[in-house]
């Protein structure tokens, strides 16, 4: 055990989580409302719509995460009319490519989360807000989209702890994000369990807050108060 | 779509090749996960803290890590590890351990985690009364568990376990970075050769897919295999 080298790595580390959480928010923000977005959509009556919707999150989970950011990454550049108009000024960057591809990915397992959410609402709630006379509008953004965030909350802290450990693949594509500085250290070194242990256990003490936060939330907005 | 051609002049053949290569990856990753949950599902269900304990802190570190960082640390790691107990052995050569063997212990190591969490799941919500009316008739241990306790407990696991697959299949896609050639890297071959990186990406993208949706289908024949008379 090479007790210097793990004292000697754990800044830069730090310094490079500042990357992984930068894009774990960012791809999370944008993700929630693309899953929102297709949630809608899915609940749609329209078969091409609803269609479309199942679509795109069916490709985005049965593809794996690597393969959407080299498309992304690598792929789109190729066309030549993407290069000429302004979207070229974020597609040419490693940072908005990688963001861009766990926005997609996170939202198509969101927009699951937030359609199972949503049916399994119950009937007669809605009901009650028609009876009342509220109007459909505000029966949806006042009551069913509340409960439907409740009761996604569990699956969708999964979501945030499995895009945590997603957002590993930046290093792919050349961001030297925590794994990446990881993979850097551990490859000029050769000490890959020392490196292993202080990069893993800052990932740990990430998933460990993520849990307890869902946790608290979902203590704070269970039904039985 | 001659790029795609079979033989000297296409990627066909190659990529075929490469997609055998990831199932093969995938099935035996699955496998070495099985026998990881073997092991650390009775762990993790025994009355012992500390046995629990251990169980525990795999499961949640292996969860809880990005599988990349996991196949960095066997990729780098794994044959200094070997080489470190052969030269306890008195065995000094240079050892080198081939990418299909790092790549589906890596895999396996990481499936075995959500296979236990799979098994502890379905073994706890299988019926008290089962294991105790399995007691009483004087069954066997051994017995208890392969006649009773098993079948059930598959029936619950499957769609569960089905999960675990698709994980499994898609992490194999990380592999590529050791340079195991399976799909992802056989396609980053031929996106660089040919220059055509959105074509060979895309077209990875289908091949995955497909292997999920081929899956899925058998493993829901076998979930209504195992669903008989229920």
């Amino acid at each position: 055990m090479d007790f210097e080298l793990m004292f000697n790595s754990f800044p830069k580390l730090l310094e490079a989580t500042v990357v992984t959480l930068k894009l774990l928010t960012a791809s999370l923000f944008f993700g929630l409302f693309f899953g929102l977005f297709f949630a809608i959509l899915r609940l749609n009556k329209n078969i091409f719509i609803n269609k479309f919707a199942y679509g795109y999150s069916y490709i985005f989970r049965g593809t794996p995460l690597l393969v959407q950011i080299f498309i992304i990454y690598f792929g789109l550049g190729q066309i030549e009319y993407l290069r000429t108009t302004f979207l070229w000024v974020i597609l040419k960057e490693p940072y908005w490519c990688a963001i861009i591809a766990f926005t997609l990915n996170t939202g198509a397992y969101t927009s699951e989360i937030l359609r199972s959410a949503f049916q399994t609402i119950k009937p007669g709630i809605i009901e009650a807000g028609k009876s009342l006379g509220i109007s459909n509008k505000i029966i949806f953004y006042k009551i069913q989209i509340p409960i439907a965030i409740r009761q996604s909350l569990p699956a969708y802290g999964n979501e945030i702890i499995l895009m945590m450990k997603g957002t590993s693949l930046a290093s792919t594509v050349t961001l030297m994000d925590l794994t990446g500085v990881a993979k850097y250290i551990i490859s000029t070194t050769f000490k890959p369990i020392e490196v292993f242990i202080v990069a893993g256990g800052i990932y740990l003490f990430m998933t460990f807050i993520i849990h307890n936060v869902i946790k608290y939330l979902e203590k704070k907005y269970s039904f039985q108060q | 779509m001659e790029l795609l051609a079979f033989g000297k002049t296409g990627w066909g053949d190659e990529l075929f090749y490469a997609t055998l290569m990831t199932i093969a990856v995938s099935i035996t990753a699955m496998l070495i996960g099985f026998f990881f949950a073997l092991i650390f599902t009775p762990l993790k269900l025994s009355k012992y803290k500390t046995l629990n304990l251990i169980s525990n802190c795999y499961t949640t570190v292996i969860r809880g890590v990005p599988e990349l960082l996991v196949i960095y640390l066997f990729f780098f790691g794994g044959s200094g590890a070997i080489m470190y107990v052969a030269s306890i052995i008195g065995y000094y050569e240079y050892i080198e351990i081939n990418a299909f063997i790092t790549g589906s212990m890596a895999i396996g190591i990481i499936s075995g985690a959500y296979s236990t969490e799979v098994f502890r799941g379905a073994i706890q919500s299988i019926d008290k009364g089962q294991f105790e009316a399995a007691k009483v008739l004087g069954i066997s241990k051994f017995g208890q568990f392969y006649k009773i306790i098993l079948p059930q407990m598959l029936r619950l696991a499957i769609p569960n376990l089905s999960n675990v697959w698709q994980i499994t299949l898609k992490d194999t896609s990380l592999i590529s970075v050791t340079g195991l050639v399976e799909i992802m890297r056989q396609s980053y071959i031929a996106a660089g050769s040919t220059r055509d990186p959105l074509f060979f990406y895309s077209f990875a993208a289908i091949l995955y897919l497909l292997l999920t949706y081929v899956s899925m289908k058998l493993i829901n024949k076998l979930e209504v295999k195992y669903s008989r008379g229920y």
